[in-house]
């Protein structure tokens, strides 16, 4: 009896034992599999490092298969074009995210028209980037061109009909559109872009929007009732203040997705490797050029200064991150 | 003064909170928009032959993507069966053993892999495995999708399982049962819908990926099963198709991406069934 007792017990023992053993080995892979992404990506990165330095941040001449002479690899059209389109769309995603979370963190907690609110913010980011992608490519694009074609009609009409205060009107208009903003009638763009991107980043910001107004506390909220604010009043002194650093945290896990995404942007920003001079100019992001160029790269430096791209790309994306979630987790943490 | 004054308030009120509704519902005009023209576009094109035969040779009519549905299905699977055993028991470790330094370690390689860009993944697998074996490969996209997998399924097993009580746990180890035994019958059945249901959300996210797929599965005209050849996948297909210059091969991605829309839907709704049916209440 004693001896199978403790028989079993040993065999109980051994058993925690490898459990336990195994659950510590694939959370180290994880930890493994993090190091070994990064350490790659830096390894093959190198001989484009070595070769081109600070070069490659700086040029902006991105030439991988010259007629004559070496392969010149400058990735700052890249990154200007990546910096606007993200910027953009965050600028054009920002309002509707926060009165989307204001709508169902503070007016419409429950219920029915917050549940189909949810399920739809929610679809949209169901929704898979190439199909966003696609919609741009044969609904979208066509659209703004048409706008920017109307625009050039517009320009090329003749004004000598009109009062001399209308045609200097029509002449700064002109200014603005032509000279300052540089509006080609092609469709495809850093701004057509940045609208499908806005779209598809606006569930990331209004879900956690929607999550830190909903944490607001309501003696707060019913203080300033009390002295007689009203409901705009209590939104905008009490909840948005309250809420910032949350809102702040939103953007920036939005923004992490904005740079990182691929397919949508590669398939309507016109993917032009030149500096673009204007917000409708077609360009490429980090995230474009490497899905045109990097099944076809064939010299060593080329594909190595692709991967140079992703590595950048992904420390990016992971200290833009790391921040959000560094707010959010302080904010869990005094609520 | 003081009437005129409330009256603007009030008004000011009003106004932002019409403003507020607006904006909201503007927001649902794309989705409306997207899914009209996929269906508009995608259900001419949808037919028995749609999904039942070979793609024909690029710019001629008739074909069907049954390549394509079969190379998805493979390589989701396969995604699936490298990620949902390492995530959950991941996800156990973090739930079990919260307080460690090293629990604080995979948590923070678990966030970040989970912004990290689709497209750097699939770079990832191009360099770990198409480069040695010189062969774009079915196996090198699913290995790029698990890692967009794990962190999903790592997450939502640790939320679910945190949820669990601790009495249920220490009611078991005090019976005798070891902890192991604790763990696969007692914790995981009670999580069981939380984890099916970030197994789905997961599923229903790398379906519709393509940036990981373009430079490791990359896409075959061809019927293959062979995971270390090319397999063509749904979303790959859609983009190849999309850029051709043919308008029957555009026609064509319209009616995937019903497809593929469709599909994600399906999985989504299922996620929520299953979150809602087993729902863990004490």
């Amino acid at each position: 009896m004693t001896v199978s007792f403790s028989f079993c017990l040993g065999r109980k023992m051994k058993q925690e034992k490898i459990f336990n053993g195994y659950l510590y080995t694939v959370s180290i892979l994880m930890i493994v599999l993090f190091s070994a992404i990064l350490i790659t990506l830096l390894i093959e990165s190198f001989p484009s490092l070595k070769e081109y330095g600070i070069r490659f941040f700086t040029g902006s001449n991105w030439d991988p298969n010259p007629p004559e002479g070496k392969p010149e690899f400058g990735a700052l059209p890249f990154f200007v074009g990546t910096l606007i389109t993200s910027f953009l769309a965050l600028l054009i995603c920002f309002p509707f995210a926060i009165m989307i979370a204001v709508f169902l963190g503070e007016y419409y907690r429950n219920g029915n028209v917050s549940q189909f609110l949810k399920s739809m913010v929610e679809l949209l980011a169901g929704i898979p980037s190439v199909i966003y992608g696609l919609w741009g490519l044969f609904v979208f694009v066509p659209v703004i061109r048409n706008l920017e074609l109307k625009i050039f009609q517009m320009a090329y009409t003749d004004y000598s009909h009109l009062s001399a205060f209308s045609q200097k009107l029509m002449f700064g208009l002109k200014f603005i559109l032509f000279d300052l903003l540089k509006i080609q009638p092609i469709g495809f763009g850093m701004f057509t872009a940045s609208v499908i991107l806005a779209v598809m980043i606006i569930p990331y910001a209004a879900s956690i929007g929607r999550e830190v107004i909903s944490m607001v506390p309501n003696d707060l909220k019913e203080a300033a009732y009390s002295m007689g604010a009203t409901r705009f009043e209590v939104i905008r002194y009490i909840i948005l203040p309250y809420c910032r650093s949350g809102i702040m945290a939103g953007i920036l896990l939005a923004l992490g997705r904005a740079i990182g995404e691929t397919m949508a942007v590669t398939m309507v920003i016109g993917n032009r490797n030149l500096m673009p001079k204007s917000i409708f100019d077609p360009a490429n992001t980090l995230a474009s050029v490497l899905a045109n160029e990097f099944a076809e790269a064939v010299n060593q430096l080329h594909m190595s200064s692709l991967i140079q791209l992703g590595l950048l790309l992904f420390i990016t994306t992971a200290v833009i991150n790391m921040f959000g979630k560094l707010i959010i987790n302080k904010m869990n943490k005094a609520a | 003064m003081t009437n005129s004054h409330l009256k603007y308030r009030l008004i000011k009120d009003k106004l932002f909170y019409l403003f507020v509704i607006l904006m909201s519902f503007i927001v649902t005009v794309p989705l409306f928009v997207i899914i009209y023209y996929i269906f508009k576009m995608g259900l001419s094109s949808l037919s028995w032959d749609f999904i039942s035969k070979l793609p024909a040779p690029m710019g001629e009519s008739g074909g069907g993507i049954l390549n394509a549905l079969i190379g998805t299905a493979i390589i989701v699977l396969l995604s699936s069966l490298i990620a949902v055993p390492i995530g959950i028991s991941a996800g156990i470790f973090l739930s079990e053993f919260k307080e460690r330094k090293l629990a604080k370690y995979v948590r923070f390689c678990t966030e970040v892999l989970q912004g990290a860009p689709s497209i750097v993944l699939g770079i990832i697998a191009y360099i770990w495995i198409v480069k040695p074996t010189q062969n774009f490969s079915a196996l090198s996209g699913a290995v790029a999708l698990s890692i967009m997998m794990l962190p999903v399924i790592i997450r939502s097993t640790e939320e679910t399982l945190k949820m669990i009580p601790h009495t249920l746990k220490e009611a078991s180890l005090s019976l005798g049962v070891p902890y192991s035994t604790t763990i696969f019958r007692i914790i995981l059945p009670c999580g069981l819908n939380g984890i099916l249901t970030g197994v789905l959300l997961s599923i229903a996210r790398i379906m519709g990926e393509t940036a990981p797929l373009l430079f490791t599965a990359f896409g075959s005209p061809f019927l293959s099963l062979d995971l270390m050849k090319p397999m063509n996948s749904l979303p790959t297909m859609i983009y190849n198709y999309a850029a051709s210059p043919y308008p029957q091969d555009n026609a064509f991605a319209w009616g995937i991406s019903a497809i593929l829309c469709i599909f994600v839907l399906v999985i989504n709704l299922i996620a929520k069934g299953v979150s809602k049916k087993w729902k863990v209440q004490f």
